[in-house]
């Protein structure tokens, strides 16, 4: 299969994702035939068959989606949709942010920055369910947590501080980072659930 | 998940929360009136300090960290990160910034310098650094010791972007000239700009620093902003020209947008206008030895 997968970038991480969606892809042997690139105009979207939603300034991304008009573009978008930190922000249905105009493609609430600031950002090794391979070594970065997770909703991980993996249909969210870390197990579990 | 499991403050979460700005303006403020005013405008984060460069410039005496109850305000009124300057090689005003929860500290020749010596030794702290560099050696020298992020230094308070431009050919110049050496001459080169051998062949493998970089020092409008992401940043400090211009909110907005859309001249054009007065420049060539900021730290 041909795979189109956009990445928005407005603001944020975006090189990391393109290449560890690179680096996926050619695990799961189609990279030559595959490709990433930049998503920052609704025409951008056409013909992508996944869309990453980076880590960065959710205030920020928001802003930018509704000036750039990729607020419905995105929420209408038919593929899958892979958000990381800033991300699952975006993605959910309820922030504890009015400023945040979220997509609601996921049923959850989510809460911003749930561990404190930089200095309580943290690495660690967490199990995720359903998951080969043993655990996940997970970079969390000023990082959100989902507080309540729709019956929809399948919960990969969860820490004293909340919900931090989550999929519901073909869209998977995230609060770490597994684009700095150079482990692609959740990126190639993301691109098989897109038919890849 | 038991505390000891995890860990804190690792080179990979400094220049992880680094990259998370990319493609983000931060912006100087004074206060947290001025915080609110660059967070709706789409600020990725807030620079604290006692007093913008141009102020600074007029003033004169010994410039310092900000009072901390001024950064605990500014902390307490946006969700987006809070950074704050530190003087050149002044761990103690860096240690009081780490406590009160900066989210980044910038070890900067904006302020007077506290140690002619030596920097700050940023590998001993939980929380990120920025530094700044002219060059490629002094990019390298303050990564080695341990900044997760660089900005070229430009002149802060001028208005006057020359010297960010030149500070930033020089950097993405030296790294496109080392595609062309083996690894013997870059070790040459790297005694030459006293810089660590393997960060100089790091930047040739990765065509590029290996931690962000930032613009900085002189950045006044929002076709500066735009000038600089085409050179090569990765993303822009304001300090001076947001609010030492004659409308801070419009300003703020444009310069979001500009960096946003940096390669496209008909979005730079509709935001730039209207914009009321940039702040006022200063011709860098009318400056005395002891006015230039550059100079400090090397």
């Amino acid at each position: 299969m041909d795979v189109k997968i956009g990445v928005l970038a407005l603001q944020g991480n975006v090189s990391e994702h393109i290449d560890a969606f690179l680096l996926a892809l050619d695990r799961l042997g189609c990279g030559g035939t595959s490709s990433v690139l930049t998503v920052r105009h609704p025409a951008d979207l056409e013909g992508c068959h996944a869309l990453a939603l980076p880590g960065g300034e959710s205030t920020t991304i928001s802003r930018l989606i509704d000036k750039n008009h990729l607020y419905e573009p995105i929420r209408n978008f038919s593929g899958g949709i892979f958000a990381t930190c800033a991300g699952m922000v975006l993605i959910a249905t309820h922030v504890d942010d009015a400023r945040i105009n979220t997509l609601g493609l996921i049923d959850m609430t989510v809460d911003r920055n749930a561990f404190g600031r930089q200095r309580e950002s943290f690495e660690a090794d967490i199990s995720l369910t359903g998951f080969d391979g043993g655990p996940f070594h997970a970079i969390f970065i000023r990082a959100p947590v989902a507080t309540h997770a729709g019956n929809g909703v399948n919960v990969l991980s969860r820490l004293d501080q909340g919900i931090v993996a989550v999929e519901q249909g073909k869209h998977m969210a995230l609060s770490f980072h597994p684009e700095l870390g150079g482990d692609t197990r959740l990126h190639e579990r993301f691109l098989k659930k897109i038919g890849v | 998940m038991k505390l000891e499991e995890l860990r804190f403050g690792t080179e990979l979460l400094k220049r992880g929360f680094a990259s998370m700005q990319k493609g983000g303006v931060i912006m100087d403020v004074v206060n947290a009136d001025q915080a609110k005013i660059a967070e709706e405008a789409g600020a990725v984060a807030v620079m604290s300090l006692e007093r913008v460069p141009s102020d600074i410039r007029k003033m004169g005496g010994v410039a310092r960290m900000a009072d901390p109850q001024k950064v605990i305000e500014i902390i307490d009124a946006v969700s987006i990160p809070v950074m704050g300057k530190v003087r050149i090689g002044h761990f103690v005003e860096a240690q009081v910034l780490e406590m009160l929860g900066v989210d980044m500290i910038d070890e900067s020749e904006v302020l007077t310098p506290a140690d002619e010596q030596y920097h700050i030794d940023k590998k001993r702290f939980k929380v990120p650094f920025v530094c700044g560099a002219r060059d490629l050696g002094e990019a390298l020298r303050r990564v080695n010791e341990g900044a997760a992020m660089i900005r070229t230094k430009g002149e802060a308070g001028t208005g006057n972007v020359v010297e960010a431009v030149r500070h930033m050919r020089n950097i993405m110049g030296e790294i496109r000239m080392l595609k062309g050496m083996d690894k013997q001459e870059m070790t040459d080169y790297a005694r030459d700009i006293e810089a660590p051998a393997e960060l100089v062949i790091e930047c040739s493998e990765r065509g590029r620093l290996p931690v962000v970089n930032f613009s900085a020092g002189g950045i006044a409008t929002p076709s500066d902003a735009a000038m600089m992401m085409q050179l090569g940043a990765d993303g822009v400090f304001v300090g001076s020209g947001i609010f030492k211009s004659t409308s801070p909110e419009l300003m703020a907005k444009a310069i979001v947008e500009a960096v946003n859309h940096f390669n496209e001249p008909e979005v730079i054009a509709r935001v730039s206008r209207g914009l009321g007065d940039a702040m006022p420049g200063l011709d860098i060539h009318t400056l005395r030895d002891d006015e230039v900021l550059q100079t400090r730290g090397r």
